[in-house]
């Protein structure tokens, strides 16, 4: 029976049809969904990582045991796992091994919009891009079946719209597959000179061999469209859709997008009087194909940055005119929510106006206005070393520099930063946020929480003993809530000429919603002098009368605003 | 039938229910149906759209815009933000409740007034102060429901079919209440 998916939860489907057996991820909007749907089926061993380096390397070993194993991960986080997928073509598989990369252009929820099919080229392997749910199940299951026939890692790419939106799919029993039987061979699996100088050539051998099964249609997976023959296009993933709508032009369907079949799509373009690619992101079928001496032009059309969609191919290609958004709207911002307990510590370092070094989490926010209380955010973990560069610097703004982090991130990649500066006789503070989840993508566990992916209890990682170990001696919990301890302790730790850890602590707010009663502004002994807007909750509303009131709809009861008003005229409802 | 419908809200007013339930609606029509959704870091307390198509033969999951039939809006600021979508005779429900962006909470900008008159000039609107009916009929988390009875019974969806894709994706303990709040709707939109 078909039944309505998103991309996420087919390939979720998929490789539990395919007799995946190991599944290690890291969670990462908009790839998050496919580990989450893999742990409720039974059978299947599936985990979160701490990191994507350390899932592939996961997926890796249980692929080389026999099994059929697969990591999944945001683009981002393939350049955390590039170290292991790069020497992983190296040495090939035993059991089918796929890693599914969620590409996000527009940045819906990410920091920059890399395009992972140069990962697929530079690591020379195949890659597929479903264009919708249905061909999501189709293409992983073909992922797994590749894999072990050219002994190769498969990638499967999917964006942001193939991700989170949902089109009808047949689900199909497991196959329950076998164990490989696994076989000691240090020339395959072992990866020093002179078997990785070997293994180079069967890597060369067998992208040739693959190329050579695609150009010969003995891998389908690619398909020609005849329309109108005045223009062809060259498309793949959910573009196709978009071509599919916009245009009446044949299309060439490119359902494995690294390597592509050049001497088929010239053919192609021989058939038709005029050849366009139109891609997302970066040229990579286009320069392909005029490497390849065939003519043709896309980003001519379709710039470089974004999403595309049938609107912009109707624009940009068609030159019709297309409905715009009305930019005189107040804007709604994402924002923290009322209740976060992050609020209350980027508030503390807004008034000490400390220098912030900011990880990536939803307390990226309190880079906005009112907090401001963010300089620099790069990627997973970066917060940590980049405060012990600008300390090293010894600028002006070095004496009140503070890193902050949140729990799950610090685990991905922040500890090996505070190994560093500790080691490299570093004088920075770090504030880790420990909200007892992974917040922004969904509120995962992380190895913090004291629970796995299925909620079962594990072991919690002591962060402050962990600390200690590392040679942190000043380690500081405080509650993030209260405004008063957090900037004291920051204080302490900034003066001090030595790696400070100040660890805030208090559950996201969206955890456990038995909320106490809200607060209310006592409208008589309010003097309008409005400090309670500073922290920036979307619960205290500036009204028009220049007054504030609080949204009892909205308020969770944190109290945290009581400590901003000097009347006492912020009052809990009894 | 050829339908595409936007639901247009603030991140955690319940939209993705709403869209599931079109979803089964067009399945149980034996029709080829697309979603589009957003997940992630939109979703706190920002604007927030899902997309609906159904039809013969969906490809693309987003609407283009201009092209839309519907647009169902959980809040007034959102119905006006996307109302660009909408094709020239579409029609607009939406809920007549403000909810204030940051940048009008924080004093920085102003919340647009007189919003359902100005888009009644331009789309045929239905306002409806679905939050007063919904504690009316003692489900205050009804709004959804009621503005998909008022859909179903504008776009003339057989009742019992809307009935049985809304109660699929809700909770049994919830069903009666639900099923109330769904009837009211839809009296509501066969009066229009």
């Amino acid at each position: 029976m078909k039944r309505l998916m998103i991309g996420n939860e087919s390939i979720a489907r998929g490789a539990y049809e395919a007799g995946v057996k190991v599944v290690s991820s890291y969670p990462g909007t908009p790839s998050t969904e496919i580990t989450e749907f893999i742990a409720k089926y039974d059978g299947i061993h599936v985990e979160w990582a701490p990191n994507e380096k350390v899932g592939l390397e996961v997926a890796i070993g249980a692929s080389i045991a026999g099994a059929r194993a697969m990591s999944c991960m945001k683009h981002v986080g393939v350049n955390v796992a590039a170290d292991p997928l790069f020497t992983s073509a190296y040495t090939g598989v035993n059991g089918g091994l796929v890693l599914v990369v969620a590409d996000d252009p527009a940045m819906h929820s990410s920091q920059n919009e890399q395009d992972s099919r140069f990962y697929a080229r530079s690591a020379h392997v195949p890659m597929l891009e479903p264009s919708d749910s249905a061909e999501a199940k189709k293409y992983i299951k073909l992922a797994f079946y590749l894999s072990e026939k050219y002994d190769t890692p498969v990638m499967i790419r999917l964006t942001t719209r193939v991700a989170h939106s949902q089109s009808l799919v047949d689900e199909e029993s497991r196959n329950n597959i076998e164990l490989k039987e696994y076989k000691k061979d240090v020339s395959k699996f072992v990866m020093m000179p002179v078997m990785a100088r070997g293994r180079h050539i069967v890597v060369e051998q067998r992208e040739k061999k693959l190329l050579n099964d695609l150009e010969n249609n003995e891998i389908n997976v690619n398909r020609i469209e005849y329309r109108d023959k005045k223009v062809g296009i060259v498309c793949s993933g959910v573009t196709y859709q978009y071509v599919k709508e916009a245009t009446n032009a044949s299309i060439f369907k490119l359902g494995m997008v690294y390597p592509i079949p050049t001497k088929q799509i010239s053919e192609f373009a021989k058939s038709v009087d005029e050849l366009i690619v139109i891609e997302e992101l970066e040229p990579f079928f286009e320069n392909q194909l005029k490497a390849h001496g065939i003519k043709c032009h896309g980003k001519s059309i379709t710039g470089l940055q974004g999403e595309l969609s049938t609107g912009a191919i109707l624009e940009k290609y068609l030159g019709k005119t297309i409905n715009k958004p009305n930019k005189n709207l107040p804007n709604r911002p994402p924002v923290m929510c009322a209740g976060c307990p992050h609020r209350s510590v980027f508030y503390a370092l807004n008034r000490l106006k400390c220098t912030v070094t900011g990880d990536i989490g939803c307390y990226t926010l309190a880079a906005n206005y009112p907090l401001n209380a963010i300089d620099a955010v790069v990627c997973m973990g970066a917060s940590v070393g980049m405060a012990h560069g600008f300390d090293k610097a010894k600028s002006e703004k070095s004496k009140n520099l503070v890193a902050v982090i949140g729990d799950s991130t610090f685990v991905h990649s922040g500890i090996t930063g505070v190994i560093n500066s500790v080691y490299n006789n570093g004088s920075s503070t770090i504030i880790i946020l420990d909200n007892s989840t992974t917040g922004m993508t969904g509120h995962q566990d992380n190895p913090t929480t004291g629970k796995n992916i299925k909620g079962e209890p594990t072991y919690k990682l002591d962060l402050e003993m962990l600390l200690k170990a590392c040679g942190v001696e000043h380690v500081l919990v405080v509650d993030s809530y209260d405004i008063l301890a957090v900037k004291n302790a920051v204080k302490e730790a900034i003066s001090k000429d030595e790696v400070s850890v100040i660890i805030a602590r208090r559950p996201c707010a969206l955890l456990n919603r038995n909320y106490p009663k809200p607060y209310y502004v006592n409208q008589e002994t309010c003097k309008k002098c409005k400090a309670c807007l500073q922290i920036g909750c979307p619960a205290i509303e500036n009204l028009e009368n220049n007054g504030v009131r609080i949204n009892p709809e909205l308020c969770v009861g944190c109290g945290v605003c009581t400590q901003l008003c000097k009347f006492n005229s912020i009052l809990q409802e009894v | 039938m050829n339908l595409d419908i936007l639901i247009v809200g603030v991140g955690g007013q319940g939209t993705l229910l709403a869209s599931r339930v079109l979803g089964e609606i067009a399945i149980l029509s034996g029709l080829d149906c697309k979603l589009n959704e957003i997940h992630g870091m939109s979703q706190r307390g920002g604007s927030v759209v899902t997309h609906v198509r159904m039809g013969d033969d969906v490809y693309s999951p987003t609407v283009l815009e201009g092209n839309a039939d519907y647009i169902i809006a959980f809040e007034k600021l959102e119905a006006l933000r996307w109302s660009y979508y909408l094709k020239e005779n579409g029609k607009i429900i939406v809920n007549d409740q403000e909810i204030l962006p940051m940048p009008v909470i924080s004093g920085k900008e102003k919340y647009p007034s007189n919003i359902i008159e100005h888009m009644k000039k331009t789309y045929s609107v239905l306002d409806i102060d679905a939050i007063s009916i919904a504690k009316e009929i003692k489900n205050p988390k009804s709004v959804n429901i009621i503005l998909l009875g008022i859909f179903c019974a504008l776009e003339k969806i057989d009742l019992d079919l809307g009935l049985k894709a809304m109660l699929k994706y809700v909770k049994p303990q919830f069903h009666q209440s639900n099923t109330i709040a769904f009837n009211k709707g839809y009296e509501i939109g066969k009066r229009y």
